[in-house]
This record gives C-alpha cells, structure tokens and sequence, in this order.
C-alpha cells in the first residue's frame, strides 16, 4: 500500500478530510482532467498505484525485519538469549563468540531461505510490473504503451483480445455489437468458461470510437474489498444523470480479454487494492498434531533441564558451602578476587548450566523438521501413483507443515459430487408431459464405454484413437471427411480412456467428453420432436397461430426450448482453440493484423465493413484455406474466428468468415430496430435495449421489420444462405469468398457443424441439458446477452429475444430466463430448477377441465418419475414455463427494475423480483442427470474403511440420490441398517435420537456378545453423554467406541436441528456407532459445522475432502482439507491443504504417505528427544565429579556442533527416507493406518521412555569410560573426547536399530557422519595450540587413536549401552509383534506368497495382530469388499445402474416420497440372528409404529426408517 | 521443481527409483531369527577380549602408598595446615616394600585425592597464549587468569592463573634399600609430559640471545611459588620457564578429583633397574610442600607398571566378561521365550 504521502500538513489535513469523506465510498475521477497523474489537484492521487509489491523486505529493512519476524519464533529467542548469556563473564560457560554460532547458522539458513523467496517474489513483480499496456496520454491524444506499474486509477486503458488486465477495470466500450467483453477468470477461480461483460449502460449508445476526452463522469463506488462476486457504485456523468455499475461491468485485474477485440475501461481499483489482490492470501499454517504433541514434550524437556540445573546449582552451593571459610587453591575466586558465596555462585551456576545444558533443548529440531518435511512434501509431489495423467495434474501440497498429519486422521468427511462421482454430468433419461422416455439405447451406450474402458485396460494399444485425435486439432475441411469416420469408429474406440485422452486434448473445454456429448437420443422423443418440429413449420408456413399445437407437442417442444436456453452456456466455436491461451506470454502479444485490427475495431461498422470485404482481403483469406489456417499468425485467424463465436447465429457456416461478418454485423442491427409498438413499450424499461434507438437511427437504412429479421436469420442458417445474402448488396464479394469452398460446403451435414460448437457452461449438468436437447436436433447455437439463437427441427434458426436472466442461487435452487418467444411473440418464462424447489411452485391444477385434470396427471406422473430417478442416483431437475401476458410483465418489469437500480440491498430485492416471476408454473417435465462415480471409489472407501477410518458424507443431494450413491459406491452396505432420521421439528429430532440410541443399545448390548468378547459397550452410556469408550483391553485403541453394523442417513433439515447445542451430543452419540454417516441436503454451512462439532467434541482428527465452493468451509475447519482439483474450478484446491486430481489417490495419500510421514516423523523427533538427553546428560552426570561447577570434558566445540553437524544428517535421511512397511503392504493392509491413528508410534510415555533409555545409555557411555580411566593420569580432555566418540556411535547405532530400511543413503551418512566428527575433531586438534582457549585439546584427538583403550571402549560401551533396547526391540518382534511388524515381515516374504497370504482372508491377518475387535469385524468387510478382486472388476464392469438396479427392488408406485422401502435383498448372517423384533421394541417403549418407524418386512433384514412429521418434501440442492 | 517439459504429460514426475522412494534397502528384522546369531556372536566376542584383557592386567603391578600423614610426614602435614609456614622447607620420608619385583618400565606417579582440577573456574584459569611464548601476552595476561593476572606488585604473573599457581610442588626422591645400601633409584624426570605440548604448546618466549631470567624480566612468579617460573629445575637449564615437564604435567588439567600425575620413569640403563624395579624396600624422600589439609585431601605416590591399554585397572576385562554374560543371558532367555512362545509368531506369518 504504498500511498503518495505529500509532506505538506495542508495535503495531510486535506487528505484527512477525504479519508473521512470517503469512508464508505471511492470516488473516481478521469486522470486526464488533470495535468499529472499525481499532481496536487488530481483527486485520485491517494489511491494506490498498479505497482505492486509482494515482497516482505527491502534492501534496508530486511535483516532487521527478518530477524524480527524470526524472533517470534519462541525458541529462536530462547537461544539467543543463551548465546548472549555467555557473554556475560561470570556465567559463561563456552568462547562467546563460538556459543553464538549455532543460533547464527539457523538464524541465517532461515534468512538465506526467506530472502530468496523473497527475492523470487520480487523478481516476478518485477515481472508483472513491467507488462505493458496501452494507457491514454492526454497530450499525445493517444493510446501510449506504459509499463503495468504505471497506470493509475482514473486512468483510460485499451485493452486487446488475449491481454490480461493490469487492474481493475470498468468497461466504458467495447469494440463488439453488443458493447460485450468477453473474459476468462480461470486465474481467478478456476473456471474455465468466458465471462461476459458489459459496458456501463450510460456508455452502450456510443456508436462511435469511445473518446476519453469527452468522457466526464464521476464513479462513485465501494472502497476496495475482495468480493469477487460484487461491485457497486454508479457513475454520475456532468449532466447529472446516473448510472448504476455491477459487477457486470467491472473486469478483473489478472482476467483475460478474450473473443473481444479491442475494449476501453477507466481503472477503479489498482494495485494491491484490485479485487484479485485483496484475495490472496499467504499460505495457511498449521499445527500438526503432532506438533503438538511434540511442544507438550518441548516443554518438559524444559522442565527437565531447569531441574538438572536446579540441581547442578544447589550441588555447587553445597559443595561450596563444606569448604567454609577456607577456600581451596582450586576455588578460583571472582575476576575481583572477592570471595563469592556459595549462594551467588549456585545463582550464577544455574545460569551457566542452562547455557551448558541448552542441547537439550534441540535447536536443531525445529529446523531438521521443516527439512524432513519439505523433503517428504517433495516424495508426495513425485509419486507417479498420485499423478493423473487425464488432467496432467499431480497432487499438490499446498501447506507444507501437516504432512504426518494425513497419517493420523480418524475422520473423513467428503462431499458427493465431484469428490466421489465424477460431476461429469450424463443425461439419462427424461419425462416429457408425464411421459418418460428411458433412453435405453443411450444407457446402452453409456455402458459400452465402460466395458470399452475395462476391455482397453487389457490391451492398451489398441488402434484407432490416431484419426480422432486428429480430428480435434485439424482444419474442418479436413474434419469433414474426418468425421464421418470418427463417428463411426467411435462406437468401436470410443471407450472412456479415450474420452479421456480426448479431453486432454481439448483440455481447456469443460465437459466436453464424448460420454456426455454424444447422446443417443430416445426414439419415441425425437419422432415426437420431429413431429413437433414440422408441425410447427407447417402451421408457420401458414401463418397459423402457434396455439393450436397439440398440447404434449407443445410441451416437447417448450421442454427442449427450456433446456436449450434456461442456462448460462456460453457457445464457442472449435476454430478458435483456447490453447493458443499459451501465446500469451508477456512480451507475445499476439499481432493483430493491424488492418483487421483497424477495420474491426472501427465501430462505425457498415462503411467499414463493405471496405473490408473488398476482393484482395477476401481473397486472401479464403483461397488457400486450409494452408491458411495453419500457417498464418494464429492470432490473426484467432481473432477473425472469435469475432463468429461471438455471433454464433452465423457460426454454423463459420469457414465464410469474413463475408459473414459483415453481413452478421448489419443482422444485429437490424434486430435491434424493431418497430412494434409494445416493443417500443418494452425498450424504455429493458436496460438492455436503452440502446437500440440511437442505434435504429444510425442504421435506419437497414430498418426492416422483426418478422423479417428472423425469416432471415432462420433462411440464413439453412444451406442456401445466398438469397438473404444478396441482400446486404454482396454478391460479388461471397461469390468469391465461396468458390473455392462450395462442395465442402454442400456435403457436409449441417449437425457436423454443429457438432464443433462447444459449450462452455458453469455447472456441467447444464452443459449435459444442452448435449441432449442438441441430440434432438435442439441446439443452442448462439447466446448474447440479449438474445439467444436456438436451432429446432425443420424450423431452423430462431432468435429468443432474452429479456432477463434470473440466475442460479442456492437458496432458490432454481434459474430462469424471461424470452420472447419468437413463434408465439409471447413472454415466456423458462424455469429449471431442483424438483423441490420447482414442484412447489407448480400453479395448482383446476381439476375442473380437462386441461386441468391433464396438468394433475403430469404433476403426478412426473413426481412419481422424480421418484424413480432418483432411486436410481440420478440428479433430477424440473423444468416448468410460465407465459406472461403483456400487462402482467411490465407490472413486473417495473418493480424489477426498481430493484436493480436500487443501490442499497440490491441483492434481497432482487431475489423477491424472482420469487415473484416464478409462481404459478406449468410444469413440463424433468430430466435425470446420472453423475458417474469416479474410478475407484467404491475400492478407496472399502479400503480405507478398513484402515479404520470412519466416513461421512456430506452433500447438499437429496436423501434418495444420496442414498443410492452411497450405495454405489459402498458406503453403505447392503447387509447393514440404515437409521435415517427426518424430523421436522426441533422436538421431533430429539426424539428420534432418543430412539435411535434405545434402539442401538438395546440391539448392540445383546449382539456384543456375539461379535466379540472383548467389547462391552454401551453399559454406561446415558442418553445424554457421549460414549465414553471402555478401558481399552491391553493394546485395544481408544478408538471411537464400537462402531456396529449400521447406517445413518440424515436430512439437511433435522441435521440442523441436531446440531443444535442440546442435541449435539446424542446425535453424536447416534452417528459415532455407525459405521458410516450420509447427511444430505446439507448446506455448506452444516458441513463446516458437522466437521467442527466432530473436531472438537470427540477430539478426533478430522479430514474434509471437497471439490466445489460449497466445501470451502468444511474444508478449512477439518484438520486436513483436501480439495479435488476437479471440474468446479479452483476454490476448493485454494483452500485445501492438499489437492488431489481425484478421490482414489487419497488411499495412497493416506495409507502410504500419511503412514510413512507420520511414522517417520514420529520417530524422528523421539529419537531427537533421546538423543539431545542422552547427550546432555553426560555432561550432568559429569558435574559430580567437578563439584558441580559447570565444567565438562566434552570441548565446548563438540558440544555446540555435535547437534547441529555430526549426528545431524542420518537422522534426517532415516526421517526423510525410512519405510517402516512397503507401500505394497500398507496399501493390501489398510489395517496398518491404525497405527498413526492411535499415535501409536509417538504416545506421551515412549517420551519418557526415551528418556529413560536415554540416560541410561549415557550412564553407561559415561561410567564405562569413568572406571576404565579412572585412576589414571588422563586428563580432562583426554577423557572426554573419547565420551564424545562413543556418544556418537552409541546415539548412530541407536538410529541404526530404530531404521528400518537401509537404503545406500543411510550407509553413507552414517559413515559422513562419523568421518565428519573425526576429521573435524583432528583438525581442530591440530590446527591451532592456542586459539580455543579456555579448551584446548590440543592434538587429543590424535593421541586417542593411538590408544587401543578407545577401541576397547568403541566396542563394549555401545554394545552394553544399546543391549536393552535391542533386546526388547527383538523380544517385540518375535514374542508379540505389532502389526506394523507383522507388515515388515511380509514384505520380507516373496511376492507371491504374501499374495497367498494377503488373498487368503482378512480375517485370519487380523487375528494375530491383536485383539481388535474392529479388526475381526471389519474382516468381513474386507473379505466381500476388497479381496476378492475379480468381483470387484466384475462389480464395476457392470456400473452403477446394474448396482443400483440389483440392490434396489423396483419401486412401488406411489408418489409419495419415503414410503418405498429400500431395503436390500436378505442380509446374510452377518446380524444378529437372536435378535427378534419384539426383544428391541420392549427395550425401546417410546417408539409405537404411528412414529414412522417401519418394521422391516421379514426378520432377515433390517431397515428401520425413521420419519416424522407429514409433509417431508424433498428439497435437492442442484450444484452441490 | 524445475523446467516444464512441454507435451500433455509434462506434469508427470520421474519414475526414478529415488523418487518413487524405490531405492534397494536392506530391511532387517529385529526378530528372533536374526537377532540371536548376534547376540551369541557378541557374547562370544565379549568373553575372549574380556579373558583376554583380564590376563593382561593380571600380569602389571601396582604400588600406592599415602604418604599425607604417613611415616615422618605427619609433622610437615601439621606444619603445611598454617599458611603462615609455607616458606619454611619440611621434609619428611615414608618407607614402603615390594614383594615382588616390578618387570619392564615402571612408572612413578604422585596422586592427589579430593583436588579438583576440572572445577570449571579453575580450569579456565590460565593463558595459553602466554605458555606459548607470546610476548604480549607474557606481560599482559588474558582475562582468564583474573584474579591471578598480577602479583601484589602489580608485575604480571608469569605463568599466570590459578592452574599454575597451584602447581604440586612436592618432590620425590626414591631410594633402593638394597642389601647392600641404599641406592638411588634413577627417575628420568624428563619426557614424561606429551611430545606436542613440550614443543609445540609451551614454549618459553623468544629470547634471543637473552637468558631465560633476562626474558622473564618485569614478570612476578605466582603467588605460591617459592621459585620463578625459570627456575624451577635447578638441574637442568633447558626444563626451565614455560616447557619444564613437571608445569605442563601439571597444566594437563586432570578429569576427576582423584589424580595422579606422572613424576618420572625409571631409567633402567644401570643395574639392579635394567629389569625394572627389585624387591625389597625402598624408601622415598619427600620435600613436603603442598598443603592439602584444608580440602581433605590426601597425597599418595604411585609405582606402576603398564599394559598396552593403561595402567593396572581391572574394570574393562570385568566389563567385558559381565557384559558378554548379560547377553548371554539375555540372549538364552530370548531362545527359551521364543522357542515356548515364539511358535505362534511364526504361525501368523504362514
């Protein structure tokens, strides 16, 4: 923020003022009003300039600020308060200037690490800073090309197609027909599809070049904030008039411009206050828990050297105080040569030995940690299993310092959509007016590619992907013929690995694969549209009034009208590859053919236009097409081709461009002139049409009535475009352009155009609306802001004139567009929308005519479909109309205009202006979307169920569709209960939770017996706490307590209620002993919720896995967030800690990395903490032969360096490199995760074990070497070096029992390790007599190796210091084994064996490796789920539907919701066969069967539902 | 992390042996199997060296004799208790007899107990830089003597602080009372401190042609001292200053609070020493000096012969022979343990 600060108290007083002004508001004035951008007059002057400036540091300020930002780190203070202590000579204890050492080598390593960092941010500010743009310059009357950094707010930048945006900027003029600006936030969200933005209304009429010296308007807007998604203000121009602006209007700093060739903007916000700035955030940072644990050990390591100190100090002051009054020649009196009291000197002494001591405190601990972490961040990021090579993207770890926590999680909460399917949306089936169409053929087709994708898993190379990969990136001439071939190959090779490669190809389309393009349509549906369709022609031909169309024909028709435009698709065309995005490097701007340039960007566009098409440029465009194409500067063709997406009414017949173009720009305006008088009405209040008078009067020659516009752009579409074309007087011209292309042109079948038109959509389930209705010859081919162009059977192109857009949100759940329908000339409203939201909103049917009775069977019908449909696990949406007669529009047109003009509350007034269109619908039908379940799944969630690893789902789906995908992908389990709770009321839930638990105890409390002997639950559990989980049985977890054989299915509705403070606990209580939790409906808030109330109440660690906006939240209150960087663009990967490109990689994150790091790092710091004591206290044990003075025999060199030198590396390659069980193993074997999960590899005691062992092993690597030295003429150094060798080969051998896998690395730093000490050790001897006095071991170390003593030592001290914990480490690996060791030995085993044995049964693995109960139990699981591998292929091969379809009996027929009991077929023996009805309802005496609780049907399965209240009216969220 | 590689799989990380965290291990087992072969093999080792080593020290010798108050010394401990008498000589002898004849070198120690010479003040107490020879520093001593920089004159001390200052300055005389007579026992009283720290580590400063009185003009001796430091061999002039071998033994700071420090070797060139050391009875003159009375300490002087490892210190052979019976024992009860228990452990892995 650096703000201009004049020095001038005037300025400074003015610019109080202002400040206070501007509290609420900016102001914005033009800069060229005055002189100098920055010159005491310009009002703009206080905000912020466009130069940014992420670093932290500058030259002056870095070490300071550095070293002030490292001294928040607790124990970086802590050793520089030692280093400094020992300069103070009464306590020093070592050289000062050597103590200091250590704190400046981490000191430094960690400011060399920040200012490189830094130095990178700056260099790419430097970077961005000094990207050009084209900025107006008042004396050049120009656009002149400044640098980024030195644009100002105020000033008038112009902005070319493919340039990113220096700042924010509002649209003044736009070189396209409609003053649109199309940009590509993808850097912004992630969202791969064009934006459009509009120029501010006031500015639209301008038919000529914007000109920023006429421009004299004030803006007035918000103060900067990082709201994307909002921008509000107005501009007040001189005449006083204003002008709201949107966000509409606002295009974003770091957008790009696309498909719009040349826009001009003022900027409002610059530099570090533009929108995209404001929203970046630094990385997160986290404690890993872990971490945690290990600062609770920190500080008792603190605790523990105060005492030994403490200890020291009193010793001293004892020893001291025997002497008396008679000082001993050796008590060195104070440098005063005063006596000290054996008081003060104790004092001074406790000072000294913190400073001797201060090892214990491992300085390096810290520092080897984050290494071990970058480096294990690192082995995450390159592991090949974790890259998919679909999207080219490998898991991504954005924090860097919670890797061991993925090795500890007990919770995952996951999202449904795009997390566990895949959210590529395919179309499935639909009802039309109560009719349904089953798409069978098309269900077919979907299951081919299945079967293609496992049949091309065991031949990967077959043939035939060449020609359509070749088909996407080629020249259409060349598609033409291409195409036919492809399709029909396509059935052959068409599986889903190709899809795939496919859309790596077109890799920045969305949701674009084949799967969900090509959709087979139904036949009894298209005769009926074709049906329609000349119905309709017929009855136009003879001006027959739409009307009489047989209604269900209407319906067909107004049902794919609806899914063609009642969406926000944005249509490109193909030849305009949105690859060539990577031309735009800075510095590469693409070079606009300055002629096109020049011609396209004059608006005055009808002179230009007929120059343009003068011979030589068409010419040269269109006689060597195809070389053309692929030669000439891309942009060039780029920007041509873009200008045809734009206008796509025209874009079938794309390859004439130019001609086109000019015919197309004169089509628009001539649309814009309507003559009808209720359209004149309509123009005053339509914002969007405020233009079209000044523009009916600059191209009045071209005024034609709309009647005739639309019979043109209807002939225009069709083949024979010439007639119409003639008209716009450019005969010669397209006789040109067309020669060399006509037979292309005849042959080729207009749907192969067609099929080249992309749609860009925001949700992909519009995106699959659109495919299908295009498979019934329905297909959007065009949408503008103010007009969509849909093409329909026989009836050609037609234009809707779009008059408003009522967006998707998710408290309405449902979109609707308001149009003009061309055929009836009526105001038609559009709604699509979750089958809740919209079936309320149905106009209730007057049973008294037939009609009436009709519209009552549809209702009916279609909610019985909606039913069907979502038993399936299909997403169903509604789509209804509503016609609006003239007067009752304008009504509401008023009162919607109001509401947009509004300023204050915009947003509420215009959500009720929606809900006030959208009543009293008239239903047309619903489609079913299936959402595939990604690769996988079933097998990760099987598997990491196994690792003990409780999941919940959390999506806003509704209950059934929910159910069902839970279903598919295993989460549930068909033999097991479902508890599903629906309450409506707050008392309702309650009871239900209290029947619920009656109902678990009292089924569990008899089964237990039978499950496992060693679990006694439930015994004291009371209603209201929570479980407490019985002393665990010698190694049994203290996990989650008993987690039964039941499912818990909850409803967004009642969550909210049991979420609530008083219920949380029982719902809790519920939830924890079921296996697995689906809560549907859930809003994103709940989900952030349900996880927090999970955190904290049952202090577990909690993982949230997402994908859309909508997981943000719960992913950042999880412990670990991770996002699927999958097709809901980027907000879920920006919030997560760890982005993965799909849900299986999490086995392997979790499974294999999280155990490996957790396991790793857990070992690590124990071993650290061991060492650090084990070295400390020789040097205590020491202090009883010195008379406690602070004296010790290991050189102060050793002592400072010994930690941070020569024991340090093998550490961190074992911490970095140690594999305790191979990830072969741990995969076959989730039941290892258990392991990090019960932190059994760091438990508070194994500290204090370690400690133990610690100073036993220095006791003995200090009374070995006492006694054999003892009595002898050694002296102190010459003692003590050999105690530092053996301390050094006893702490390496230590590492060596506790690594488990000896890779060269280790080998080669243990022995680095060892020549490091000695050589240094040598030269320090030898290098100087006099310099490190006090110490001075002078050629000691020399001496000892001549000593065979010292070799005597090296092989009894370690041996005897290292006996016990060997000995117990081999009677733990023989006697009782954990099952970690158990996995370390069977990946000792040849591979095929351990298949053998891996393959024989869960269950007996789990036998031996401990009484856990969930083992045994879960053994069963795995026994069906995981191991037997053919039948989890065959599973999939047959999908979904055949899952579905299996589990689920067929439905009844009632409409009603709940009442169908989705039982699974007979539950095998795995319940309680004892267990009677009768013996649970006594137990649980509230319930009484007019509660809802249904009784399973027969006595094998049991399914209880539990629902309250009358009306449970589903509500579905649509994009969850 | 590196360039990006153009092309669809540009992303896709090396599938390197190292990165993919594939690299060839050796993984042991720390399981019965494995672990008792060593543990067998190591007790094995043990029992030989510590049989070994036990032989060895058997066949050394070693004679202390505490001489504090010992014989005719109880008077001059009695003298040495006053401060006020430190300048009066005292001298005193102390009788002591060999059984059995001392074969090979034999060493002569005095032994001091309850001397703390590794306090840390203490030891910090002296300057390196003077006993090297440094000029500036002889006259102007490093702050780590203080307060044993300066005498009472005010002249810096030579050598200064309190390791020197308290230098053991009782001296030995060894007699044979062979049948014969008594005979002197010849102690080589050079040659007993290390080769580096008689000529590289002290040195007297350079003195030209000067005298070594002449070099340490204008330097006081410490303040215990009844000699200067460049007289303290009235015997021979170049074991004088700095790189007399008694001061640089002494310098050697001892580890423990019982020492001893070497006084001289035998010289065996003349008979009856040629073999070492005879039986009979000897007899030691002792100038008595240095007081020890007022931190309970005791005197001692030592005859030794040694081994290739050191003097006769019976502890290394005992831990060894103990350490290779725990893991004997240790590695017997595993056996037992895993031949009773062990049968399921290997049950699980089939």
């Amino acid at each position: 923020m650096a703000r201009d600060s004049e020095e001038d108290p005037k300025a400074a007083k003015r610019q109080r003022k202002r400040k206070q002004k501007e509290n609420k508001t900016r102001t914005v004035h033009a800069n060229i009003l005055y002189d100098h951008a920055k010159g005491e007059e310009n009002p703009n002057r206080h905000y912020a300039n466009n130069k940014i400036k992420t670093t932290k540091y500058t030259v002056l300020s870095f070490l300071p600020k550095n070293l002030f930002e490292q001294f928040h780190r607790f124990a970086n203070v802590y050793f520089v308060f030692i280093a400094l202590l020992n300069f103070v000579p009464v306590v020093n204890a070592f050289q000062p200037e050597l103590a200091l050492a250590p704190v400046v080598f981490i000191l430094s390593v960690t400011a060399i690490k920040d200012l490189w960092e830094d130095y990178r941010r700056h260099r790419s500010d430097n970077e961005i800073n000094h990207m050009d743009c084209l900025v107006y310059c008042r004396v050049e009357r120009r656009y002149v090309e400044k640098f980024w950094k030195e644009v100002r707010v105020g000033d008038f930048i112009r902005l070319r197609c493919n340039e990113i945006l220096p700042a924010d900027v509002l649209l003044l003029s736009s070189s396209d027909p409609d003053r649109l600006c199309h940009i590509e936030t993808a850097t912004l969200d992630g969202e791969t599809n064009l934006k459009q933005r509009q120029v501010v209304r006031s500015f639209l009429d301008l038919d000529c070049d914007f000109d920023p010296l006429k421009y004299n308007g004030i803006i007035e807007c918000e103060k900067p904030n990082n709201d994307l998604n909002r921008f509000r203000g107005y501009i007040v121009h001189r005449s006083g008039r204003r002008d709201a602006l949107y966000k509409e209007n606002l295009l974003l700093r770091g957008c790009t411009i696309r498909n719009t060739e040349d826009a001009v903007g003022i900027i409002i916000y610059a530099g570090h206050e533009t929108k995209a700035m404001l929203n970046n955030n630094g990385p997160r940072y986290k404690r890993s828990k872990l971490e945690r644990q290990m600062n609770v050990d920190v500080f008792w390591c603190v605790i523990i050297l105060l005492v030994m100190c403490l200890f020291t100090a009193v010793g001293h002051g004892l020893w001291m105080f025997q002497y008396g009054d008679k000082r001993p020649v050796f008590d060195v009196l104070s440098p005063e040569g005063t006596d000290l009291s054996p008081v003060m000197s104790a004092i001074y002494l406790f000072l000294t030995m913190i400073i001797v001591f201060q090892v214990l405190i491992p300085i390096s601990l810290f520092v080897s940690i984050e290494i071990v972490k970058i480096c294990q961040v690192f082995f995450i990021h390159q592991d090949l299993d974790l890259y998919d090579e679909e999207t080219d993207s490998n898991l991504q770890c954005r924090a860097l310092n919670i890797t061991e926590d993925l090795g500890q999680m007990q919770y995952i909460f996951s999202d449904k959509t795009g997390t566990l399917t895949e959210n590529k949306m395919v179309f499935r089936r639909c009802t039309v007016a109560g009719v349904e169409y089953s798409h069978d053929a098309n269900a077919k087709r979907l299951a081919m590619y299945q079967e293609m994708d496992s049949e091309e898993e065991e031949c990967p190379s077959r043939g035939g992907t060449l020609p359509r990969r070749d088909s996407v990136g080629s020249h259409q001439s060349a598609k033409v013929v291409l195409r036919s071939q492809s399709t029909k190959s396509h059935r052959r090779t068409g599986s889903r690995a190709e899809a795939k490669r496919a859309s790596i190809l077109s890799k920045h389309t969305a949701f674009s694969s084949p799967m969900e393009k090509d959709i087979t349509p139904d036949p009894q549906l298209l005769d009926k549209v074709n049906e329609c369709g000349s119905q309709m022609d017929f009855m136009r031909f003879h001006s027959q009034p739409m009307s009489q169309l047989p209604s269900d024909l209407a319906d067909v028709l107004d049902f794919f009208v609806a899914l063609t435009i009642c969406n926000t698709v944005v249509v490109s065309s193909p030849n305009q590859p949105r690859q060539k995005q990577q031309l735009l490097q800075p510095g590469h701007q693409p070079l606009l053919h300055p002629r096109l340039l020049s011609v396209l960007s004059s608006p005055s566009a009808e002179s230009t236009l007929t120059k343009l098409d003068e011979e030589q440029n068409l010419q040269q465009a269109f006689s060597p097409v195809p070389p053309q194409y692929d030669g000439r500067p891309l942009s060039a063709a780029e920007g041509e081709l873009r200008y045809e997406a734009e206008s796509p009414d025209e874009a079938a017949l794309v390859y004439a461009a130019r001609a086109y173009k000019c015919s197309l720009v004169r089509m628009r305006f001539e649309l814009k002139s309507p003559v009808k008088t209720i359209e004149d009405f309509i123009k005053r209040f339509t914002p969007s049409r405020l233009t079209s008078g000044s523009n009916s009067s600059s191209s009045s020659s071209l005024v034609t009535n709309r009647s005739f516009t639309r019979g043109c752009s209807s002939v225009l579409s069709s083949p024979s475009a010439e007639s119409t074309l003639t008209k716009l007087d450019e005969e010669q011209n397209l006789q040109q352009a067309f020669s060399p292309v006509p037979p292309q042109y005849d042959g080729r079948p207009l749907s192969a155009v067609e099929g080249e038109l992309r749609y860009e959509a925001e949700s992909p389930d519009e995106a699959a609306l659109v495919y299908a209705a295009r498979a019934y010859k329905c297909s959007l081919v065009g949408r503008l802001p103010d007009q969509v162009t849909v093409e329909l059977p026989h009836l050609g192109k037609l234009s809707f004139e779009l008059l408003h857009t009522l967006g998707f949100d998710s408290t309405r759940k449902r979109m609707s567009v308001v149009v003009r329908h061309p055929l009836t000339d009526q105001i038609t409203v559009y709604t699509k929308g979750a089958d809740s939201a919209i079936m309320e909103l149905i106009r209730p049917p007057d049973t008294g005519n037939s009609k009436g009775k009709r519209h009552k069977k549809i209702l009916s019908r279609t909610q019985h479909f909606l039913n069907l449909y979502a038993a399936d696990g299909l997403r169903t949406l509604c789509i209804a109309k509503k016609v609006l007669s003239k007067e009752q529009y304008a009504c509401w047109l008023q009162r919607h205009l109001e509401a947009e003009t509004a300023i204050q509350g915009r947003e509420e007034l215009l959500f009720e202006s929606a809900l006030r269109l959208e009543t009293n619908l008239q239903l047309l039908g619903a489609t079913g979307i299936e959402d595939r379940l990604q690769d996988g799944v079933p097998e990760t969630i099987a598997s990491l169920r196994q690792a003990g690893l409780q999941i919940w789902v959390l999506t806003g789906d509704k209950q059934e569709t929910a159910v069902n995908i839970a279903y598919a992908c295993k989460l549930l389990d068909p033999e097991e209960e479902i508890l599903t709770l629906n309450a409506d009321s707050q008392e309702a839930c309650a009871v239900l939770l209290e029947e619920s638990l009656h109902y678990i105890q009292a089924k569990f409390l008899c089964s237990s017996s039978e499950h496992t002997t060693t679990k006694s639950y439930h015994s004291n559990v009371s209603p209201f706490g929570i479980y407490t989980p019985p002393p665990p049985p010698s190694s049994c977890p203290p996990a989650p307590p008993a987690v039964h054989q039941l499912g818990l299915v909850i409803d967004g509705r009642t969550l909210a209620y049991a979420l609530d403070r008083s219920l949380e606990d029982k719902f809790l209580a519920v939830a924890q002993s079921c296996r697995s939790v689906l809560c549907c409906r859930s809003t994103p808030l709940q989900k952030s919720m349900v996880v927090k109330l999970v955190r904290n109440k049952l202090k577990v660690m909690t993982l949230a896995i997402g994908d859309g906006a909508n997981d943000v939240s719960m992913i950042q209150v999880a412990d670990v967030g991770v996002g699927i960087s999958g097709q809901e663009g980027m907000q879920a990967v920006m919030a997560s800690d760890f982005a993965l490109p799909r849900f299986r990689y999490l086995q392997k994150l979790l499974l294999v990395h999280g155990h490996w790091c957790y396991s790793r790092l857990a070992n690590m710091i124990l071993y650290f903490f061991y060492k650090n004591a084990m070295f400390v206290a020789l040097i205590f044990w020491y202090q009883f032969y010195c008379g406690f003075s602070g004296s010790s025999m290991i050189d102060q060199w050793y002592l400072i360096f010994f930690n941070l030198m020569f024991s340090a590396f093998p550490q961190l390659i074992t911490g970095t490199l140690d594999k305790d069980v191979s990830a072969e193993t741990l995969q076959q074997l989730p039941q290892l995760y258990t392991n990090g999960q019960n932190s059994e590899e760091y438990k508070p005691y194994m500290f204090w074990m370690n400690m133990i062992d610690a100073f036993y092993q220095s006791l003995v690597c200090f009374f070995i070497p006492y006694f054999a030295y003892a009595d002898s003429d050694v002296d102190l150094f010459t003692w003590g070096t050999p105690i530092t060798s053996l301390a050094l080969f006893t702490i390496l051998v230590h590492l060596g029992i506790e690594t488990k896998t000896w890779t060269r690395m280790n080998w080669l730093c243990i022995s680095f390790s060892v020549s490091l000490f000695f050589t240094v050790a040598l030269c320090y001897n030898a290098y100087c007599p006099t310099c490190f006095s006090p110490s001075n071991p002078y050629w000691s170390m020399q001496r000892l190796l001549q000593d065979p003593l010292f070799y005597l030592l090296c092989v009894i001290t370690p041996a005897a210091a290292l006996l016990p914990r060997y000995f117990y480490r081999a009677c733990q690996g023989t006697l009782f084994p954990s099952p970690v060791q158990v996995g370390r030995q069977l990946d000792k085993l040849p591979a095929e064996t351990r298949r053998n044995i891996l393959s024989l049964s869960g269950v007996k693995m789990g036998l031996p490796l401990g009484p856990k109960p969930h083992f045994l139990s879960l053994g069963k699981t795995s026994f069906k789920g995981c191991n037997k591998k053919q039948q989890q292929q065959q599973q999939q091969r047959r999908g979904l539907q055949t899952d579905s379809d299996k589990e689920l009996p067929s439905a009844d027929k009632d409409t009603l919701p709940y009442t169908k009991d989705a039982a699974p077929p007979a539950s095998k023996d795995c319940l309680d066969q004892t267990l009677d009805a009768s013996s649970w309802i006594t137990s649980t005496p509230l319930l009484s069967p007019s509660d809802g609780v249904q009784f399973p049907p027969d006595g094998d399965s049991f399914c209880v539902k539990y629902s309250r209240g009358s009306e449970d009216r589903l509500k579905s969220d649509q994009s969850s | 992390m590196g360039k990006v590689k153009p092309g669809p799989l540009s992303r896709r990380p090396d599938n390197s042996a190292f990165k993919q965290q594939r690299l060839p291990a050796w993984s042991p087992m720390l399981t019965a199997n494995t672990v008792l072969p060593f543990f067998y093999f190591m007790a094995l080792i043990c029992m030989l060296l510590g049989v070994w080593l036990l032989l060895t020290v058997q066949s050394t010798q070693e004679l202390k004799l505490d001489y504090t108050e010992a014989g005719t010394c109880d008077i001059c401990f009695e003298k040495r208790k006053n401060v006020s008498n430190a300048d009066q000589p005292c001298s005193c002898t102390v009788v002591l007899s060999i059984k059995k004849a001392f074969k090979g070198d034999v060493f002569f120690y005095y032994g001091l107990q309850n001397f703390h010479q590794n306090l840390r003040r203490y030891m910090d107490s002296r300057d390196d830089a003077q006993m090297v020879g440094r000029k500036n520093n002889l006259k102007s001593p490093s702050t780590y003597c203080l307060p044993f920089d300066k005498d009472k004159n005010g002249l810096p001390v030579a050598p200064c602080g309190a390791v020197a200052n308290s230098i053991f300055n009782d001296s030995f005389t060894l007699r044979y009372m062979a049948p014969s007579g008594s005979v002197l026992v010849p102690l080589l009283r050079k040659g007993i401190s290390w080769y580096t720290d008689k000529n590289i580590k002290y040195r007297n400063p350079s003195n030209g042609n000067m005298t070594l009185p002449q070099v340490f003009e204008g330097t006081g001796r410490p303040l215990y001292w009844q000699k200067p430091v460049y007289d303290l061999d009235p015997h021979d002039a170049t074991n004088n200053g700095f790189i007399n071998d008694d001061l640089i033994v002494w310098m050697r700071e001892a580890a423990f609070p019982n020492f001893k420090k070497l006084y001289g070797v035998l010289y065996r060139a003349n008979k009856p020493f040629v073999n070492g050391l005879p039986a009979g009875n000897y007899s030691v003159d002792i100038s008595y000096n240095f007081p020890v009375k007022y931190f309970q300490g005791r005197k001692e002087v030592v005859l030794t012969t040694l081994t290739w490892f050191g003097g006769q210190n019976h502890f290394l052979p005992i831990a060894y022979l103990v350490t290779s019976c725990l893991i004997l024992l240790i590695a017997v009860i595993l056996t037992v343990a895993w031949c009773k228990f062990g049968k399921s452990g290997r049950n699980m892995e089939e």
